[in-house]
Formats: structure tokens, C-alpha cells, sequence
């Protein structure tokens, strides 16, 4: 049932955020609806489900819009294994650790794209992108996590999605 | 907090060892996709035939709602204004005779002008826009004909009298679009006075500017000016000749005193573009298969 749960999440997120969301633009920026997914899987049930969360939500960006497969797969993979990681210290009601770990693996996600898709490109205008892209992203993601982070926790909570990972 | 019930699962897969797993698929899923195209194309088809559906009717929904607002509000006007257009109607239609006159004018024009001619004998497919890049840092699009409908890697993608990118991947139903704008992108383009060739990049930084790069030109004799046309030139080996990409809108000699280069404004707007169209025909060059 679980996993169900989060498979219908990654897929409403995935499908908002490539139509939807594109429309909501602010400056031609989006929020990361991926990594919001990702995150709250991983701590919400622990490290394996984090994981395919994570793995399934990259590689899903990787076929229809990248041009490495594998790539994003590879990153979220790791950001849901970390997320997961701190299963033990979240508490469904708590709005405090989700926000910082989505704002620290959406920062450490644009922060791997720009490095491995832009500097070995010889794109070194670091503040240029930082506050173009990654600083309104990063401000755009926090501010939908605050809005839906509440209501989405509520509903997992009653269908059974929150796990507390057995040592 | 008391109904939160602490469940154990029975039997898990230690996750060290899913991430050992999952680690190794994803650097095996990147290897293959440099080697080969059979992998991305089965996960790809198998993706697309379940997103497909989906993101069409989402992007109909997303139209559909604008619409009727757009409408309601519409109404209104639209008696006020019927009254004053009557009137106008006749004076529109004595003017009409004079358009048709122009018209006629403007065919003959366009047969002078070499440019329009050129491309407007390829064979196009018409394609919707049905997502774009989840993230911040690309500008490429999906569209809805694929594969099935005879769309091939490789194919140039037009939208009104402009190029707007690149066919780089494909599924049975849909296509991925690099469009020029896209930081990865490079075209290898001629002015259309002077003949020079030049090399146009998509670049991040400068479309806040609503601009693209161009580098690589020589023009020793200062010929080009702002506001020039830049076509794609004969040479590309992945774009055919003729298709037009932009205006100068800036030019600057580089350091070395020898070439210059500057920013162009595309000839798309592509803020607003919802339908392309895939040029079928593909730039044919001897020794590539």
C-alpha cells in the first residue's frame, strides 16, 4: 500500500511539474517537485524507500529530458539514501527537519548539476548562476514545501505511509 | 501522535545493499547510453506510453481552464463591441480591396526573396508541446509525434519562419527537442549579406537578456552590423542550409583581433511557442550512415 502511495506520488509530481507548474513559472524559474517527493519518501520511510523514490523520480527525468541516462537517477539515488538516513529523527508533525532537508538536497543537487553539466563546459560564472537559477529555485522549492508540506504529511499519515526504520 | 503505529517490516533488503545496487545500475544505465541506443529506447517507450496520456490531458485542461475564463470575460466586451464593429465593417471591407492588392504584391515578393523559397519546399510535420524540462538549467521540450509518425534524431524543428532547435531523442509517441536557446546547444550559422559562417551557442546567462552568443565570426572588413540576419549555413552538418535564427542585436571583435562576436535575438519567441513543426527532410552527408 505503501509503495503504491508512492509511486501515484511520484508520478502526480512528475506529470505537475513538466505541464502545470511550467505555467507557474516566476521569472522562468520552477520549484523542484522531484526532490520535494524524494526527501519527504526518505524520511517519512527510511532509506530503501528514499531510494527508490529517488532513483525512479531521476531516471524518469533522465528519458524524457536529459541526455545522460542514468545521471539524475544517480543523484536523487544518493539524496534519498541521505534523507532516509535521518528517518529516526523526524517526527510527521515537525515542518523543521523536512524544510532543511529539502532546501540542503535541492542546493546539493543544483550544486552537482552545475559543477558536472556547467564547469566542464568552462561556465565558471558561479554568481551569475547561483543567482539566476539556484537561489530562486532554492527560495521557490521552500516555499512550496511550506505550503504542501502540512496537507501531504496529514494524508500518508491516515493512508499508513510514515515508517519508523527498524534498525 | 498515539495512532501513529511503529510497524517493523518482516523481511528487508538491507539498504547499503540497494544502494550498492542501485549505484551500479546507474552508472551501467549512463555507460550504455553512450554506447548504444537500445536501453534509452525501451525504458524510453515503455515511459512515454504511460506518461502520454496523462501530460495530453493535462496540458488540454490547463488550456481548456484558460479558455473559459478568458471567455466569460469576453462576452461582455464583445456586445459592446458589436455595434461599433458594424460600422466598421463597411469601412474594413472597402479597405479589404486594397489588402487583396497588397496581397498579390507580397506573393511576388516573397518569390524574389530567396530565403522563403528555399524552405518552404520541405516537408513539415505539425507537433503540440506537451512538457518542458522539469529543472532550471535547460530549455528542451517534448512533443507529441514520435517515432510512429515518422519523426527521426537529427531532424530540424521549425516554428513560424524560424529554427527552434533539434530532434535528439525518440520515442514511438513523442520527441525530445533541443531547442538553440539550450546552453548545450551550437549551430553553425551564416549571415545572410555577407556570407560569413559563425557559430551561435545557446547560452543560460545571457537569455534573461532574451539573446543568444555567436562567436567565431571573421569579418575583417567591419560588413556586419546590428540587426543583420543570421541563417544556418550550408556547412552544418546537422542543419540544413537557409533556415533563419536571429538578428544581431550586439557585436564586439574578440582579443585576438581577428573574429568577433556578439549576441543575437532569435527569431522565435520562445516564451510562447505551443506548436512547432519537424522538417522531415534531413541534411544529408556523405559518410555518415
Amino acid at each position: 500500500m505503501r509503495r503504491l502511495i508512492e509511486l501515484f506520488a511520484i508520478f502526480t509530481a512528475f506529470l505537475l511539474q513538466t505541464t502545470l507548474f511550467q505555467h507557474m513559472s516566476f521569472a522562468g524559474i520552477v520549484p523542484n517537485m522531484m526532490i520535494i517527493v524524494t526527501c519527504v519518501c526518505g524520511l517519512m520511510s527510511g532509506k530503501n524507500d528514499g531510494m527508490m523514490t529517488g532513483f525512479i523520480c531521476g531516471l524518469l527525468m533522465d528519458i524524457f529530458y536529459g541526455d545522460i541516462l542514468g545521471f539524475n537517477a544517480l543523484v536523487f539515488l544518493y539524496i534519498g539514501y541521505v534523507n532516509g538516513s535521518v528517518n529516526r529523527l523526524f517526527y510527521p508533525d515537525d515542518i523543521k527537519l523536512p524544510l532543511i532537508f529539502i532546501s540542503l538536497s535541492d542546493l546539493s543537487y543544483l550544486f552537482i548539476t552545475y559543477l558536472l553539466r556547467f564547469v566542464l563546459r568552462a561556465r565558471f560564472n558561479i554568481g551569475y548562476y547561483f543567482l539566476n537559477v539556484m537561489l530562486p529555485e532554492l527560495v521557490y522549492t521552500f516555499v512550496i514545501t511550506l505550503i504542501l508540506y502540512l496537507p501531504i504529511s496529514r494524508i500518508s499519515l491516515k493512508l499508513g505511509g510514515f515508517e519508523r526504520e527498524s534498525e | 501522535m498515539a495512532r501513529v503505529k511503529i510497524k517493523r517490516r518482516r523481511v528487508s533488503i538491507p539498504p547499503k545493499a540497494t544502494l550498492a545496487i542501485l549505484t551500479a545500475l546507474s552508472i551501467l544505465l549512463m555507460i550504455l547510453s553512450f554506447t548504444t541506443d537500445l536501453i534509452p529506447n525501451i525504458l524510453g517507450n515503455i515511459a512515454g506510453y504511460t506518461f502520454q496520456p496523462f501530460k495530453e490531458g493535462l496540458t488540454d485542461v490547463s488550456t481548456y481552464i484558460g479558455g473559459r475564463a478568458e471567455d466569460m470575460r469576453k462576452v461582455q466586451e464583445v456586445l459592446s463591441e458589436n455595434s461599433a464593429l458594424k460600422a466598421q465593417v463597411d469601412e474594413l471591407s472597402q479597405k479589404n480591396d486594397m489588402l487583396i492588392e497588397d496581397r498579390f504584391e507580397l506573393i511576388e515578393l516573397r518569390e524574389l526573396f530567396e530565403l522563403n523559397e528555399e524552405y518552404s519546399g520541405y516537408d513539415k510535420i505539425g507537433a503540440r508541446i506537451i512538457g518542458k524540462d522539469p529543472g532550471n538549467w535547460y530549455s528542451v521540450f517534448i512533443i507529441d509525434k514520435g517515432k510512429n509518425d515518422g519523426i527521426k534524431d537529427g531532424m530540424n524543428v521549425i516554428a513560424g519562419s524560424g529554427l527552434v532547435g533539434i530532434v535528439t531523442k525518440t520515442g514511438d509517441t513523442w520527441a525530445q527537442v533541443r531547442s538553440i536557446i539550450d546552453d548545450d546547444s551550437n549551430v553553425s550559422g551564416r549571415m545572410l549579406n555577407t556570407s560569413d559562417n559563425l557559430i551561435v551557442y545557446g547560452s543560460l546567462e545571457s537569455m534573461e537578456n532574451g539573446t543568444i552568443e555567436f562567436g567565431q565570426l571573421s569579418d575583417p572588413d567591419d560588413e556586419v552590423n546590428v540587426g543583420d540576419k543570421i541563417v544556418t549555413s550550408n556547412i552544418s552538418d546537422r542543419y540544413l542550409p537557409g533556415i533563419a535564427i536571429g538578428f544581431i542585436s550586439s557585436i564586439k571583435k574578440d582579443p585576438n583581433n581577428l573574429t568577433k562576436s556578439g549576441t543575437l535575438t532569435p527569431s522565435v519567441d520562445f516564451e510562447h511557442i505551443d506548436i512547432v513543426l519537424v522538417i522531415t527532410q534531413m541534411k544529408e552527408e556523405p559518410g555518415l550512415p
